[in-house]
């Protein structure tokens, strides 16, 4: 059992969702042998939840969409700390991208004239989310996933296997990568039926392995999200950015208490939902910011109009981006006018006809109904915020994913830079392909420039990552993991959650160092073959390292912008926006730094009006900036 | 605090298990998943459970309960009676890894036999077009999450593991119906449905139909429209003559070699 399998490949994707799939596709089309690494069984990935949409500025509803606004949209929504030219990289490719799933079998819900429909969504200036329903992460997951069968049915046909060329080892968990030098060599883990260990030998290591989500309480992620690519990164020598910006939706169930965290998709209101508090106000009118306020309606009868009008009336302001919703629903449950349980309500009965809230939002009729015994077309749901995504992660080359370790990259939600301090709905579908392709190239790319060397992980190195992987097998009388991470969890939402301050960050970060203690002493009861407390305590070194970096981060940043607020900074700062937040490992501590921002190429700075720059950026940037634009 | 319930959990491996008696808090609103979780962390650390999102979104939480295939994250504990001992199994129909894990490789074996989406080569990046009212009925297809407790229930091979082979089961007879309506798609399956996937095995009895969590009508919708397809080819006199002339029978696209080990 404790013998380790070694497995020979070119690249190696960590993760088998959206973006992991899409990295492995390319990879595979590009002549490299392909192991995609898959936490999970095959097509089980977090994407799967997705439900709203992928933002592509294809323009098949509003033909005045285009990249550009696409773009202009995205750097609003992030704030402008968006890294711009993956922003840049997004909006013009995500068509492309989206095409392709339908060219690989996709059925996205269409048009009156037959083309990809494409619903409104949050700080969208157009109809832009391709969808289906309300499941269109499944979709996506199931379209590259059929995809990945049909190479390997070419590859059958071609060399007699199916598995010659792109191999899914579903169930496996990626705990160490290996290194030469300052290079990749590999990828070590075990495989979860058997616990068997095992070494894929690779110079190239893609990882897609999304986000962090189980390191808070209530967080609509699934179980995988350890931040397992964050923290394989930081140990093997790269650099995370920006941690400190950890999206909350505003919208999950709040009852019953099982299901508190279950997402409620933004398209219930880009479909005509409305917010309203305890005494039935649509209170979102009263939180518009002063950098949307030219774009968001000032009255209802104005903001109705829109949806069938939407050229000469403002938006609802229910579609601010996420940060700005979040923030207004805590502000109205803690003035005491939320809801019995603790959240807001989301009412689309009144609104619009069962027969449409069926059809457009069929899961979510079916969450409630089967789950909480509200029928959405008859009564209002009950909603809160709950930990949804990170928008920090792997530093990354904007155009071929690569990390600053050689043969390193990484794509999706793992990947930082793209979404700024907030992620527009939609564009995390559309990052994934976006960048999961990118990725697949850029390591395609690296192995070409390798020639034939190929590096190799040393013995030590390897018996080390066995040696820490079996520790919690072998070590007796520990404390149970289970109970080490909801404390760490608990931690994270009362002290690191949505809304920030110094005291309790560095309260939590005492907490943390307690914790990380106790998380290295944890045993796992029973054997290797497939057990989840096993599994759980060697996911902890994981939780640990990035619940640390976060709080870091957020101790760092004392300004308040998209999805970080700190209560004693509450406003935005020009200064800090010039700022990205480095986290990297110093022997076994979390370090962290400040790196100047890269300023906007002048083309794309051009996109935006002066007057809405003077909102985001110092005096000294400005002159840079044309007086007029088109 | 909620109550105690007693939980009765298969535990074992490929070799041998039994049912073990756990008592467990229950809350309000909750469902088996979270109960099982609770025992996971107070009392059986090593419990395999197979789960994701926990929001009857992913598939993977199917087990037998009460001998019922369901998700365990979409069943509501105020389904039982207080008192009721809940009595929790592996799927029956794969084989046990440990627990209530189950080895479902089967299906993606099965998957990987039928002949992949094929459109026109000459429609190039956003030239597709499509209607809404055509793409629908393959939409209903695609909201599988692939639990596969269809799979598990059908008698077809419940209980017969001889026609494994022979068999697809309803969820990869629906993939086929699938592509079939997909509007885009050129391929022909319809012969192969049924020689290499055992269409004619399905005597429609529905029980696919029955525990299918998202509610596709796979029996009304899939199977038996497949059928028709299938008879209105196999009884086609253009199709029998062409078959007779050209002496080639089968005209279909074929089905994936299986890989020999």
């Amino acid at each position: 059992m404790n013998d380790i399998e070694r497995l020979p490949y070119d690249v190696v994707v960590i993760g088998a969702g959206g973006s992991g799939l899409r990295a492995a596709i390319e990879a595979r089309q590009a002549g490299k042998r392909t192991a995609v690494i898959s936490k999970s069984l095959f097509g089980k990935a977090h994407t799967v939840m997705a439900e709203g949409g992928a933002a592509a500025a294809m323009g098949n509803v509003n033909p005045n969409d285009n990249w550009m606004v696409h773009f202009r949209d995205t750097m609003r929504g992030g704030k402008f700390l968006n890294n711009w030219r993956m922003a840049e990289l997004h909006a013009k490719e995500a068509p492309d991208r989206v095409w392709e799933l339908e060219a690989w079998g996709a059925l996205f819900d269409r048009t009156k004239d037959g083309k990809i429909s494409q619903r409104n969504f949050g700080g969208h200036e157009y109809p832009r989310l391709a969808h289906i329903g309300d499941r269109t992460g499944l979709e996506m997951i199931r379209t590259l996933q059929q995809k990945v069968v049909a190479l390997q049915q070419e590859d059958a046909r071609a060399h007699g296997d199916p598995e010659a060329m792109i191999k899914v080892f579903a169930e496996t968990t990626i705990t160490e990568l290996m290194k030469d030098g300052d290079r990749i060599a590999g990828a070590f883990g075990y495989i979860r039926e058997t616990g068997q260990f095992v070494l894929f030998e690779a110079p190239a290591v893609i990882l897609a392995t999304g986000g962090i989500g189980k390191t808070f309480k209530v967080s609509s992620n699934s179980w995988e999200y350890t931040g397992d690519g964050h923290a394989l990164a930081l140990l093997a020598g790269a650099t995370l950015l920006n941690m400190e910006f950890v999206q909350f939706h505003p919208t999950h169930m709040v009852w019953p208490l099982s299901v508190a965290g279950l997402l409620v998709t933004e398209s219930v209101r880009g479909d005509g939902g409305v917010l309203r508090n305890s005494e039935g106000k649509r209170f979102m009118f009263g939180y518009v910011p002063d950098v949307f306020r030219a774009q968001y309606a000032e009255t209802e009868e104005e903001a109705d109009r829109w949806y069938t009008d939407p050229d000469h009336n403002r938006r609802p302001p229910e579609l601010l981006p996420r940060d700005e919703v979040a923030r207004s629903i805590r502000a109205e449950v803690k003035a005491g006018r939320g809801s019995p349980h603790g959240g807001v309500f989301l009412d689309i009965a009144s609104r619009r006809p069962a027969e449409e809230i069926l059809r457009k939002l069929p899961s979510m009729y079916h969450q409630f109904k089967e789950l909480a015994d509200v029928d959405i077309t008859k009564e209002p749901m009950e909603v809160g915020p709950a930990q949804h995504y990170v928008m920090g992660g792997v530093e990354v080359d904007p155009d071929t994913a690569a990390a600053s370790v050689p043969g390193l990259f990484a794509a999706g939600e793992v990947s930082g830079g793209m979404h700024g301090s907030n992620r527009l709905g939609g564009n995390s579908l559309s990052d994934l392909v976006v960048f999961g392709r990118r990725a697949g190239m850029g390591a395609a790319a690296y192995l070409d420039s390798l020639g034939g060397a190929r590096p190799g992980a040393s013995d030590a190195e390897l018996e080390a990552a066995r040696a820490e992987a079996l520790a919690p097998l072998e070590r007796a009388g520990g404390e149970n993991p289970y109970a080490v991470h909801a404390e760490v969890q608990q931690t994270m939402s009362d002290l690191v959650g949505i809304i920030r301050r110094e005291e309790e960050i560095k309260t939590a970060l005492a907490e943390l160092e307690k914790l990380r203690e106790r998380a290295a002493q944890v045993s796992a009861e029973g054997g290797a073959a497939y057990n989840p407390g096993w599994h759980l305590a060697l996911d902890l070194r994981n939780i640990m390292l990035i619940a640390d970096c976060v709080a870091q981060a957020a101790l760092e940043r004392q300004e308040s912008r998209g999805g970080h607020t700190r209560d004693d900074f509450p406003a935005m700062s020009p200064e800090w926006r010039k700022v990205n937040l480095i986290c990297s490992l110093d022997g076994d501590r979390v370090t962290l730094r400040r790196q100047p921002m890269i300023p906007m190429r002048e083309d794309l700075l051009a996109l935006f009006d002066r007057s809405e720059l003077q909102k985001y950026l110092t005096d000294e940037e400005l002159p840079r900036v044309p007086e007029e634009t088109s | 605090m909620g109550a105690k319930v007693l939980l009765r959990v298969w535990r074992g491996d490929a070799g041998q298990g039994e049912l073990t008696d756990y008592q467990v808090e229950a809350n309000e609103g909750e469902v088996v998943l979270d109960v099982l979780h609770r025992l996971q962390a107070t009392q059986a650390g090593d419990l395999a459970v197979r789960w994701n999102c926990k929001a009857g979104k992913c598939g993977s939480c199917s087990m037998e309960i009460n001998g019922r295939p369901r998700l365990a994250c979409m069943t509501r504990m105020s389904l039982f009676e207080p008192d009721e001992a809940i009595i929790l199994t592996p799927l029956r129909t794969f084989p046990v890894i440990r627990d209530l894990v189950t080895d479902v490789s089967f299906n993606y074996a099965k998957a990987r036999e039928i002949p992949s989406f094929t459109p026109d080569p000459g429609v190039g990046l956003g030239e597709f077009r499509m209607q809404q009212v055509d793409v629908q009925r393959s939409q209903e297809f695609r909201k599988c999450i692939e639990c596969y407790l269809c799979q598990n229930v059908c008698h077809v091979i419940r209980d017969h593991p001889e026609n494994e082979r022979p068999f697809a089961g309803p969820r990869f007879l629906m993939r086929i119906a699938e592509l079939e309506m997909h509007p885009a798609d050129t391929a022909d399956r319809r012969e192969i449905a049924q020689d290499d996937f055992g269409l004619g095995y399905c005597n429609i009895t529905k029980c696919c139909t029955e525990v299918c969590p998202e509610n596709i009508k796979i029996t009304d919708n899939a199977l038996i429209p497949l059928k028709e397809r299938v008879v209105g080819r196999k009884y086609d006199p253009l199709v029998w003559l062409g078959s007779k002339i050209t002496r080639r029978p089968r005209h279909d696209t074929p089905a994936v070699p299986v890989k020999k080990n």
